[in-house]
């Protein structure tokens, strides 16, 4: 893979950051996360998660079937404060 | 792909080593800045041709053990606040000099950490905490922070999208800051490598023996990836550090609670300080990536298949939960009702590692020597450990004690002499 490929879109995260990541010696994938922050944009990994894993399927040489996803964060797609608000009054949730 | 010709990578996750003159177990924030503090010190030592060298070289042996990877605790999941705000002019200092070492470590580890010095505004909504505020004021004044107290009409001034009507004043220090808690992470990890630290993740420590009758430490620990002896073994595992203790045999006072954070979309700078309010533990910032990032204190209730003994001996729990999103966003709301239409991207939860007067517990274990304790932070490790690791280092190697070292002592809870920290926030 090029290194200047972005592989997450939201946090600007290259091939050549996960290889970096993994020449410093942090291969697993909670710690790419971490490094590069890839996967905590407004996508929380649904467009990355599988590219990356590639990349780093890819620097370390493990097979990427082996490689677990990193946990997923609620909420499923990103929702306005305001619908989490029970109850009427507050500006704006109607 | 790695260039054909490099050298194998580094790995953190090899067999560990035979022996070690140290032992760190937890590789959050605490063991990292305390395994770099420790090597610096001892190359130092060893180049000046001074200090207690034990081995050719003179360099300390120093390994790291973490069961998860590397800032998978509460160091990773914390919202990056950095005060000088507290109620004990211990921690008041301790912060100071904190501060100081976070404002140089960008320079110093050459790692962006995304530090911004905003300052912190704690809003307080009745008399009782108003006059406790007052006290501590007056207390961070004579160590020099610049905290005042500040009528609603001067936060509204500093933060004009807030809605001060429920408050009756505020205190506000110009000074305190916020980072993005990962790259200290690396910062550390990637610096105490280079001082030849060895680090190991996915390495959980399954039973630590101690040599029965030695008088100095002389522990044998068995890892999942093989065991290892060392002199003396920190026990820097955080909300965790129970069941390390309890591998010797040891009952530490302290207990896990989870607590929650969420993150908005990334915004247009706005917002200056930290906002806080005191009563409810609800605390908001603007990151430097321009997301708010902000947790409320929510009290954890019993699930209905815990038993007695876990209601006693609570566990860490990660789990997210809509409940505190709901609370999240009522209190957020309340107090920026502007934020409506803006959207939270993800919530988790870290786990705060507490103790009955809200301060940590450090120092050497009576009755197990060699066995040492860097616990207990209430939440708040992570802005400490820069100034917590380096006195703790100095400690280790029989340079320099610091008052901490008295004052958070195990045996003061046994001993009832207990100086309670009130500014706990989250």
């Amino acid at each position: 893979m090029p290194p200047k490929w972005i592989l997450c879109r939201c946090e600007d995260v290259t091939v050549a950051d996960v290889e970096h990541a993994v020449a410093t010696g942090f291969t697993a994938l909670e710690e790419v996360k971490r490094y590069t922050g890839f996967g905590t944009g407004p996508c929380q990994g649904k467009e990355c998660l599988r590219a990356v894993v590639l990349a780093l399927a890819a620097a370390t040489g493990e097979p990427p079937e082996g490689i677990r996803p990193f946990t997923s964060r609620p909420p499923l797609v990103p929702t306005e404060l305001k619908w989490f608000v029970a109850g009427p009054g507050v500006k704006g949730a109607r | 792909m790695s260039g054909a010709g490099r050298g194998r990578p580094p790995s953190t996750r090899g067999p560990v080593p035979a022996a070690v003159d140290v032992a760190i177990v937890g590789g959050g924030i605490m063991g990292l800045a305390l395994a770099y503090n420790l090597a610096r010190a001892s190359a130092g030592a060893s180049t000046r041709g001074q200090g207690r060298a034990r081995q050719a070289g003179g360099a300390l042996r120093i390994a790291v053990l973490e069961a998860g990877t590397l800032a998978s605790g509460a160091s990773g999941r914390n919202g990056g606040g950095l005060r000088q705000q507290w109620s004990t002019e211990l921690n008041i200092r301790l912060m100071q000099e904190s501060l100081e070492l976070c404002a140089g470590f960008a320079a110093d580890m050459g790692v962006n950490v995304w530090m911004r010095r905003g300052g912190y505004l704690f809003l307080v909504r009745d008399e009782a905490t108003r006059a406790g505020l007052e006290r501590s004021i007056a207390l961070q004044n004579l160590c020099d922070v610049p905290t005042r107290l500040i009528s609603t009409a001067e936060a509204s001034g500093l933060v004009p999208e807030l809605d001060v009507r429920p408050f009756i004043a505020a205190s506000y220090n110009p000074t305190d800051a916020v980072v993005f808690p990962w790259p200290f992470l690396w910062g550390y990890a990637e610096a105490a490598m280079r001082l030849g630290v060895s680090i190991h993740t996915e390495t959980r420590v399954t039973t630590i023996a101690r040599a029965p009758g030695s008088g100095v430490g002389d522990f044998t620990l068995r890892t999942t990836r093989g065991a290892l002896t060392a002199e003396r073994v920190v026990n820097a595992a955080g909300a965790w550090s129970p069941e390390v203790a309890a591998l010797l045999g040891v009952e530490l006072p302290n207990w896990p609670a989870r607590h929650e954070i969420l993150s908005t979309e990334a915004l247009k700078p706005f917002l200056t300080p930290m906002v806080s309010v005191l009563e409810s533990g609800l605390y908001f910032s603007q990151s430097l990536r321009g997301e708010l990032v902000g947790g409320i204190t929510l009290p954890e209730e019993p699930e209905q298949d815990e038993g007695d003994e876990a209601r006693r001996r609570p566990r860490v729990r990660l789990g997210s939960r809509l409940r505190f999103l709901e609370a999240m966003s009522a209190g957020l709301l309340e107090l920026m009702p502007r934020l409506g239409n803006i959207k939270v991207v993800r919530q988790w939860a870290g786990p705060y590692d507490l103790t009955r007067d809200g301060n940590p517990i450090c120092g050497e274990v009576p009755g197990v020597p060699g066995f040492f304790v860097c616990c207990g932070f209430m939440g708040h490790g992570f802005m400490m450990a820069p100034v917590v690791a380096r006195h703790y280092a100095l400690f280790l190697r029989g340079e320099a004690t610091h008052p901490l070292f008295h004052k958070w002592r195990l045996s003061r809870f046994a001993e009832g002499d207990l100086e309670s920290e009130h500014m706990i926030i989250g």
